[in-house]
C-alpha cells in the first residue's frame, strides 16, 4: 500500500494559541481511517488544513505525492478531495437531486466559459439519482431540502460529496444527530463506499461505530497526536484512555475543552 | 406617434439596463448600489466617440468593453467583501464615478455632453434597434439561467463557501457575472446617450442606481420575465405621473423597501404564489 494522503508536521496557531501541534500521519490507498479525539482536539481544524480553508503555520500536505500547499480549496477538490461537512449545507433553493447533480457536473463547471456553453445535464441527473438511491433517499429526489429530517440531510451531504467522484473522502461527523439505528445504517453505507474503492477519513464521536468500521485510528488530543494504529491497540493505549475516560485527568481536560 | 416611439425606446433601454443588473444581483446574488455608474461609462464612451466621428454602431462594443472592464475591477471588491459591505463598496463606486466625471473638463464636467450626433437611424428604427437589443438580453438571460453557469450562479447566491467545496472557482464565476452585467449596462448606456443626445453626471447617480435596483427587486430577483415587466412599467411611470419624477428616490426607495419587507421574491413570487400555491419552488 502507498500513502494517498500524507500530512507532515502540521502546526496551526490561532492568535498565538496552538490549535494543532506538529501532527503527522499518512492515509493509505483504500483505507478507512478514523480521526478521533475529544471536543476541541483539533480534528476539524486538521480537516480544514487538508481542504485548504485553514492555512497551517508550518507543515505540508501531500496528495498522492503532489503537494497541496498554497492551493485554494476548489483546486484541492479538483485534485480528488471531497468533503461532507458536520453542519449540513444543502442549497435550499434546489431539490435534493439538483444539489447532487450540481456536484456531479464538475467537468462542466471547471470554468465559466465551459459552464456557459453547456446546457444539458442528463448524465449528471442520472449520476444524482444513482447516488440518492445508493443512500436510500431517492424517493425525496425532487423535494426541497428545507422539509427533510436531519437523517436525510446527512445522507444528501454525503451523496453530494460522492458526486465529485473523490479519491479521498473527508467525513466530518456524518453520524452526529442521527439515532443509533440511522447511525448504524449510515456507517454501513460508509463501509460499502470504502469497499468500492474510495479512501476515507472519518471524524466521528460515535466511538461504537468508529471501532466497528475503521481500519486504523489517529487520535488527537489538545492539538497533539497521541496515538496512531489498529483500533483495538489504540483504545488500550493509556494516553487515549486518559483523554477519553481517565478519572481526574479526563474530567479536567473535559473542562478545559468546554472552556475553549 | 413621436411620443409613443420615445416611450417604447425608454422602456427598452430600461429593460436592458435592469436585465444587466439582474445578471449580477439576481442570478449571482451580488448586490450593487452603484450600477448606474456603468450605464454612465457606456453613455460617455459612446457619446464621446460618436462626437469624435466614430460610427454609432461601432461605439457600442467599445462602450461594453470599457464598462465590462471596469465592472471586473469592481467585481474584484466582491471577492474580498460580502453582502452589506459590497453594498457600501458599490455605492462608493457610484459616487466616485459621478465625482470624477464632474471634475473632468474633457467629459464636459457639470455641463455634460450635448449635441451628440445622429446615428442615421430614424427614431422608429432606433426604437426597433433598442427593442431588439433588450429582447436579445432577455434571451441571453434566460439561456444563462438554464445553462450550467446559471446553476453555479444560483448556488453562489445561496452559499458560496459550499460552492467552493464542490471544486468550483467562485471568484472567476463572480467576476464573469460582473463582466457580463456591467458590459450590458454599458450597452444600455450607449443607447441612452443616443436617445437623449445629452448626458450629464447626475443622470448616473445614486437615484438611478436605486431606481434600477428597485426594478429588479419589484420584478423578482432573478426572474427574467418579472424584471422585464417591472422595468418596462416603472420606467414610464415618471413620464405619466409628474409626481413620481419629482420624488423618484422616495417612490423607488419606498417600493424597494416594501418589496423586501413583504415579498422578497418580488412580483414574480407573488404571481407564482397565486398560481402554484403548492409548489415549494414558488416560495
Amino acid at each position: 500500500m502507498s500513502a494517498l494522503l500524507s500530512v507532515g508536521a502540521i502546526t496551526v496557531l490561532f492568535d498565538g494559541l496552538t490549535a494543532i501541534s506538529d501532527v503527522s500521519f499518512d492515509v493509505q490507498q483504500g483505507e478507512l481511517l478514523g480521526l478521533i479525539g475529544p471536543n476541541g482536539a483539533g480534528k476539524t481544524t486538521m480537516l480544514r488544513v487538508i481542504t485548504g480553508v485553514v492555512r497551517p503555520t508550518t507543515g505540508t500536505v501531500l496528495l498522492d505525492g503532489g503537494s497541496l500547499d498554497g492551493l485554494p480549496t476548489h483546486l484541492r477538490i479538483r485534485r480528488g478531495l471531497a468533503l461532507s461537512q458536520q453542519m449540513v449545507t444543502p442549497f435550499r433553493g434546489m431539490s435534493l437531486l439538483d444539489n447532487v447533480a450540481l456536484a456531479a457536473g464538475a467537468d462542466k463547471t471547471a470554468s465559466p466559459v465551459k459552464a456557459l456553453f453547456h446546457l444539458r445535464r442528463e448524465r449528471e441527473l442520472e449520476t444524482g439519482r444513482r447516488l440518492l438511491s445508493r443512500l436510500g433517499i431517492e424517493p425525496q429526489a425532487n423535494e426541497s431540502p428545507e422539509i427533510q429530517p436531519m437523517g436525510t440531510l446527512k445522507r444528501l451531504e454525503l451523496a453530494r460529496a460522492l458526486a465529485l467522484a473523490p479519491r479521498l473522502l473527508l467525513l466530518d461527523e456524518p453520524l452526529a444527530g442521527l439515532n443509533s439505528k440511522e447511525a448504524r445504517l449510515l456507517a454501513d453505507t460508509i463501509t460499502e463506499i470504502n469497499r468500492s474503492g474510495t479512501t476515507i477519513i472519518l471524524i466521528e464521536h460515535n466511538l461504537g461505530e468508529v471501532l466497528r468500521v475503521c481500519h486504523r485510528l489517529v487520535v488527537l488530543d489538545n492539538g497533539e497526536k497521541i496515538a496512531d494504529g489498529e483500533p483495538a491497540t489504540v483504545m488500550n493505549n493509556a494516553a487515549v484512555r486518559a483523554a477519553y475516560l481517565g478519572p481526574g485527568a479526563a474530567a479536567q481536560t473535559g473542562e478545559q475543552h468546554a472552556a475553549a | 406617434m413621436e411620443y409613443e416611439i420615445s416611450l417604447v425606446t425608454t422602456m427598452a433601454i430600461s429593460v436592458l439596463f435592469a436585465l444587466s443588473l439582474n445578471l449580477i444581483t439576481g442570478f449571482c446574488g451580488q448586490i450593487s448600489l452603484g450600477h448606474a455608474a456603468f450605464l454612465g461609462v457606456g453613455a460617455y464612451t459612446s457619446g464621446m466617440l460618436t462626437k469624435a466621428g466614430v460610427p454609432f454602431l461601432l461605439t457600442l462594443p467599445l462602450a461594453m468593453l470599457l464598462a465590462g472592464a471596469l465592472g471586473v475591477v469592481v467585481g474584484l471588491a466582491s471577492l474580498r467583501v460580502r453582502a452589506d459591505f459590497l453594498a457600501i463598496t458599490t455605492m462608493g463606486v457610484g459616487f466616485l464615478f459621478v465625482g470624477v466625471v464632474r471634475q473632468q473638463e474633457v467629459l464636459g464636467a457639470e455641463m455634460g455632453i450635448s449635441a451628440i450626433p445622429d446615428t442615421g437611424m430614424s427614431k422608429a428604427v432606433f426604437m426597433l434597434f433598442a427593442v431588439a437589443l433588450a429582447a436579445a438580453a432577455g434571451l441571453l438571460s434566460s439561456y444563462v439561467r438554464r445553462c450550467w453557469m446559471g446553476r453555479v450562479f444560483a448556488a453562489i447566491a445561496e452559499d458560496e463557501d459550499t460552492v467552493r467545496v464542490l471544486g468550483i472557482d467562485v471568484p472567476r464565476f463572480k467576476l464573469t457575472a460582473f463582466a457580463l452585467g456591467t458590459a450590458l449596462a454599458g450597452l444600455a448606456g450607449g443607447l441612452y446617450a443616443q436617445q437623449l443626445k445629452f448626458i450629464a453626471p447626475d443622470s448616473f447617480g445614486f437615484i438611478e442606481s436605486i431606481t434600477v435596483l428597485s426594478m429588479v427587486v419589484v420584478g423578482g430577483i432573478g426572474s427574467v420575465i418579472g424584471v422585464t415587466v417591472s422595468a418596462a412599467v416603472l420606467s414610464v411611470l415618471p413620464s405619466w405621473f409628474q409626481v413620481i419624477g419629482d420624488y423618484k428616490l422616495l417612490v423607488y426607495g419606498g417600493l424597494l423597501f416594501l418589496m423586501m419587507r413583504f415579498s422578497p421574491g418580488g412580483m414574480a413570487a407573488l404571481v407564482a404564489r397565486i398560481f402554484h400555491p403548492d409548489r415549494w419552488a414558488a416560495k
